[in-house]
Formats: structure tokens, sequence, C-alpha cells
């Protein structure tokens, strides 16, 4: 990580970003006064998996939508779109996901690749390897929405609702 | 993804959130997470490396399998090939403050516009 330049040397610093403090800042700029107050628990839920993985399913959930006809893959409407949450079938994969209107780091890298942020595929390939039991016959979609009460008390029951419905055993979140 | 992610496990569903936003899912107490330091926009691996998504994909399933406590953090194994998006993420200075201003200005106006189309 060092390159010589001292001004370069990360391991002076905290090395993950820290996107509460980039964001904050960010809108502070944007003339946005009031700061965003992020989801902070002490108390943590925990379940143990009842069953051996390889006979487990496993439900995929993504902060990606379903591409609409005649909106562009690469349109960047600029702000955060709340959507409703959604489900899809696994099968077959889709062949793309919409993801624009989500906070991405768009100069950075895409997302043009489905594999590097909705691991469906790879999950399909575990299940004929026999490392997990079977893929949820429906993936699901949550929007990124700044209302906790939102994201908790509407869309998680949603989802899980659905999830019961697939007996899914292992929820797995890739967010953006 | 956290609070999802917290309703699920409260609910008996086992859950792992696989993604590269550390504080904000560490802050929102998630069950288990792993963790890779890239850009936002590919928590599962580089592009077509399908290799490095596979291992991702396989580490956040050990997760579920092996973790024995809540707030349960691995990090993967894999750099990002330059650090240059660590600074230029949101990037706020001198050289552009101005401009953010104005896209704030905007970003407001079209804000408002949304509101008044929903209502």
């Amino acid at each position: 990580m060092d390159n010589g330049d001292p001004s370069n040397d990360l391991t002076t610093h905290r090395i993950a970003v820290s996107y509460i403090d980039k964001s904050r800042d960010f809108y502070s700029a944007q003339g946005y006064g009031k700061p965003y107050r992020w989801a902070s628990n002490l108390e943590t839920p925990f379940t143990r998996l009842k069953k051996p993985l390889n006979e487990s399913r496993v439900g995929l959930v993504t902060t990606a939508t379903i591409p609409k006809p005649g909106v562009s893959l690469e349109y960047d409407p600029g702000l955060l779109k709340t959507t409703a949450p959604f489900s899809a079938p696994s099968d077959p994969t889709p062949e793309a996901l919409y993801t624009m209107d989500r906070s991405w780091d768009k100069d950075a890298t895409h997302t043009m690749d489905l594999g590097s942020f909705f691991p469906l595929d790879h999950l399909k390939s575990f299940v004929e390897q026999k490392i997990i039991g079977s893929v949820s016959p429906r993936f699901y979609g949550v929007p990124t929405d700044y209302s906790q009460s939102r994201t908790s008390k509407k869309y998680a029951p949603e989802i899980y609702k659905q999830m019961q419905e697939d007996k899914v055993d292992i929820a797995f979140l890739v967010p953006l | 993804m956290g609070l999802i992610a917290r309703y699920l496990e409260t609910n008996d569903i086992p859950t792992v959130i696989a993604g590269s936003a550390r504080d904000i899912v560490e802050q929102c107490g998630v069950p288990r997470f792993l963790f890779t330091d890239f850009p936002l926009g590919n928590p599962i691996g580089i592009p077509y490396d399908t290799e490095m998504q596979k291992t991702i994909t396989h580490m956040a399933l050990d997760l579920v399998t092996n973790a024995s406590f809540s707030r349960t953090t691995v990090q993967t194994p894999f750099e990002w090939h330059d650090n240059e998006w660590r600074k230029g993420f949101m990037y706020v200075g001198d050289e552009n403050r101005e401009l953010l201003e104005r896209a704030g200005r905007l970003r407001k106006l079209q804000q408002e516009k949304n509101r008044q189309e929903i209502l």
C-alpha cells in the first residue's frame, strides 16, 4: 500500500472508508443542514442454521431492481429512487439488473457483470456441487430507503413472508 | 439491508450480509457480515473475475455455518487494484465546493418536483 509518498501511506489512517463521515460531509457541502441519523444498535439478534448447509435453501436479496423497458441500464437519474420491494423468479437468472438509481461508486467501477453484486449463478453452481441444498425459487429486492421505520416495519415483513412461503433457510443479503 | 437482516434473524432465518460499507453495516448491528474492502458496487468481487466472486460467495455461506456469535465480521483477502477511490468517492474539497453547492440546489429543486408529482 505504501508507494513511497508519505501522504499516500494509508496505514497512518483507518483504511476502510467511513461512508457515514463521507456522506455527512458530502451532503453538508450540498447545503443539507441536518445530517442523516444512521441506524445504530447494540443488541443484535442471532439464530443458528437449523440444518446442514448442503441441505439448506438460500434466498438472495438485492438492492438492485428489474430493468424497466425503455430505460437504459446506464441511465443515471441522479437521485435515489425509492421503489417497492419485489420478488422475481430465480430461473432463468436475469440478464441484467438496474443499479443506477442506487448510491455506489460509479467512477471507480461498474455493475455490468451481474456476478459482481448478484451471485445467483454462483449459488446455482454451488447446488450442482452439493455445497448448498437449493436456491429459493424467487430472489428478493429491497429498496434503499432513508426511512428506517418503513424498512423495518414494511419492507422487512414483506420479504420475510415471501421467504417463509419459499421455505428459505438462509437469507443472503447483498447491498450494492 | 442491515435492518432487513435484523428482522429476518429475529424471526428465525439466519442471515449473512456481503458488502463494502463496513461502518454503516457494523453500526446497524448485524449477525454476520462478510466485508470486502472494495469501492461500493462490487461486494461479490471484481467484475468478470468469476473465481474471486465464487470465493466470496462461498465465504459468506461459510460464515453462516461457522459464526458462533452475533456481530461476526470476516474480511475477504482481496485488494482493489488502486486506492484512488477511497479519496475520490463523495469527495469534498476547495476545488469542487462551489460545484457541490450548485448541485445541491438543483437536487433540492428536483426533489421538490418529484414530491409534487407524487402529490
